[in-house]
């Protein structure tokens, strides 16, 4: 167990190697000069040259390499340009409204999509398994940004019972919080719960016709206690898997569902820098981005290592 | 021993794959809605009309009525045109993307599962590039290069290649035991000839309904480059930049955003069932926790 933690926490290390190389080789992908093209249109030959000494750009490539897989190494994100804030300093003062935003859309999705696809399984080609099924397609093709638009002009400007936009920390006003939480966390979760449901319905599909769920029928066993205790914890691995790899779609989620309900979170903290061209903070968030990615799966292989003990061999 | 008298038995002919294909509801439909919109948005000038976007500041936001099918956008342009014509890229973005990355995505998948020392290597970039948010990716490099159809289509293919190298991978590293390809390599084959004539063959199957849905999933992000300011320049329509024009004014006149949306949508939702159709009919071993894990 400890040999295939410490393996897993290994093989993220290449990883994270080669997601600061693409990000490195990114910036350096702009035709002409990066640092023209950061200090703006307007900017003189000075402004320029001061520019690319800050970013360290005079000096050679493989020095500049160098330079930025070691500060990374250090934990060092970068600085901004605009701000001249420490990258690391701008996530956390941003992180409170994405963290609250994508936890409960997990847990909406989580709560509602794993039963949901449970029963689709187990009613399989029923009336059920077909709307959860025609639902998931549906949540996999409606953009996050329709969903949210959608849910404000329902909720908020017709119905109006719902604040349209902005962000409340729930540490000031919970009521407030949870009423401005409820639609972003929705129009997040949709997207999430097609793909979970889905899984969810598969993997349970594929557990049911084992042999030992025929011989819990055959002992009599009672139906709901089939489904939810021998079924569905078999079935758990591919379920966990999959909402690890959802924190790929969780993130893009985010980044659009910050920019429809103005929430200032670490997404559109994002847009704003790649917006305003502050390529330090860019290369900073997407390499926080992926840390986050490869952090949690590798949290959520460690996790299925304990759920299944076939995982451990 | 003359003349063995054989009874007659009539050839049984196979159904055609296309009638097989489309004798689920679901699937003929979306291919019905499919072409529907594929011809509307090529022959986009001939249903709009004369000047499709004439900008007329008198008649901004009107609600859709008989002159503006759906509405009218803050400058008073017919929002029906910008749709249609909004389509073609959108549509011409996705058709790229799911080339490029079948292209590439095959290769270096044939790569990683034919030659086992690069193997490693390839699939740890790849791992890389999936821990990479697509949307941010092709944020940061279409903002960085210039909004061109060519750097579009490649931010966007960058992150859907590594779906493509896994299946492909994957297929490969089945194949490459059977025994005609061993037979192949003894025979002296040139390994591109294997790989190309033997192996590939084998993927063709997976490879197309991977590629329909990677046609949905590119859609949906030029649209989201759109709709975060950076995709084509906004003059031109595409779904994600009507979408982008909507939002400044989504209260007083949704039908900006809903329009070009459901287009949208139900673009990417036919492709889906159409994906899911030929997955079905192609290859019923693979299931949609592929499309999801890939």
């Amino acid at each position: 167990m400890v040999r295939l933690m410490l393996w897993r926490i290994a093989s993220a290390i290449p990883v994270m190697l080669i997601v600061a190389t693409i990000v490195f080789v990114l910036l350096r992908l702009s035709p002409g000069d990066p640092a023209a093209v950061i200090a703006g249109d307007t900017a003189g030959p000075e402004v320029i040259a001061r520019v690319r000494a800050e970013l360290g750009l005079d000096r050679s490539i493989p020095v500049q390499y160098l330079t930025w897989i070691g500060e990374l190494a250090r934990g060092n994100l970068g600085v901004s340009i605009l701000s001249k804030q420490p990258v690391l300093a701008q996530i956390k003062d941003r992180l409170e409204p994405t963290l609250v935003l994508a936890f409960s859309a997990m847990v909406i999705t989580i709560l509602f999509a794993v039963p949901l696809g449970a029963i689709a399984a187990w009613r399989h080609n029923s009336w059920i398994d077909r709307a959860v099924m025609a639902l998931s397609v549906v949540g996999f093709s409606v953009p996050v940004f329709m969903t949210g638009y959608i849910l404000i002009l329902c909720l908020s400007i017709w119905a109006d019972i719902l604040p349209v936009q902005g962000y409340v920390s729930p540490a000031s006003d919970p009521l407030g919080a949870v009423s401005h939480l409820i639609l972003p966390s929705l129009s997040l979760a949709l997207l999430f719960m097609a793909l979970i449901a889905r899984v969810t319905r598969s993997s349970v599909l594929e557990i049911l016709g084992e042999d030992f769920i025929r011989t819990a029928r055959a002992k009599g066993g009672n139906n709901s206690r089939i489904l939810w205790r021998h079924a569905l914890p078999n079935a758990a691995v591919p379920i966990i898997t999959v909402i690890g790899l959802g924190v790929a779609l969780l993130i893009s989620g985010v980044v659009v569902t910050e920019s429809v309900f103005n929430l200032p979170g670490v997404g559109r903290l994002t847009i704003d820098a790649i917006l305003a061209r502050d390529y330090p903070v860019v290369q900073g968030l997407i390499m926080f981005f992926a840390l986050i990615y490869v952090g949690v799966n590798m949290l959520i292989d460690i996790a299925c290592a304990f759920v299944d003990p076939r995982v451990r061999l | 021993m003359t003349a063995i008298e054989q009874e007659y038995v009539p050839p049984v002919r196979p159904q055609s794959f296309i009638r097989r294909l489309f004798s689920s509801r679901p699937v003929a439909i979306s291919a019905a809605i499919l072409i529907v919109i594929v011809l509307v948005s090529v022959f986009a000038g001939i249903v709009t009309g004369s000047q499709p976007f004439q900008i007329r500041p008198r008649m901004r936001l009107h609600a859709p009525n008989a002159m503006f099918r759906f509405g009218s956008d803050a400058l008073g342009r017919d929002v029906f045109s910008l749709v249609l014509f909004g389509g073609r890229l959108s549509l011409l973005v996705g058709f790229f993307v799911a080339l490029v990355s079948a292209v590439f995505g095959t290769l270096l998948g044939l790569i990683a599962g034919y030659f086992r020392i690069i193997d490693g290597v390839v699939m740890r970039i790849m791992d890389g590039i999936m821990a990479i948010p697509g949307v941010l990716f092709a944020v940061a490099l279409v903002s960085l290069v210039g909004p061109r159809l060519g750097t579009i289509v490649a931010a966007i293919s960058f992150s859907e290649i590594p779906r493509v190298t896994r299946l492909v991978r994957s297929v490969v590293l089945t194949v490459r035991e059977e025994a005609y390809v061993k037979a192949a390599e003894s025979m002296g084959i040139p390994t591109p000839l294997v790989l190309f004539r033997h192996i590939l063959p084998s993927c063709i199957a997976p490879l197309i309904v991977q590629t329909t849905y990677i046609f949905a999933a590119a859609i949906l992000l030029e649209a989201v480059l759109g709709f975060l300011g950076v995709g084509f320049p906004p003059d031109i329509p595409t779904w994600g930049n009507v979408l982008a024009e909507g939002r400044a004014v989504f209260q007083r006149g949704p039908w900006t955003i809903i329009a070009p949306g459901l287009f949208l949508a139900v673009t990417v939702m036919a492709v889906n069932i159409l994906g899911d159709g030929l997955r079905d009919r192609l290859d019923p071993k693979l299931s949609r926790n592929a499309k999801v894990a890939a």
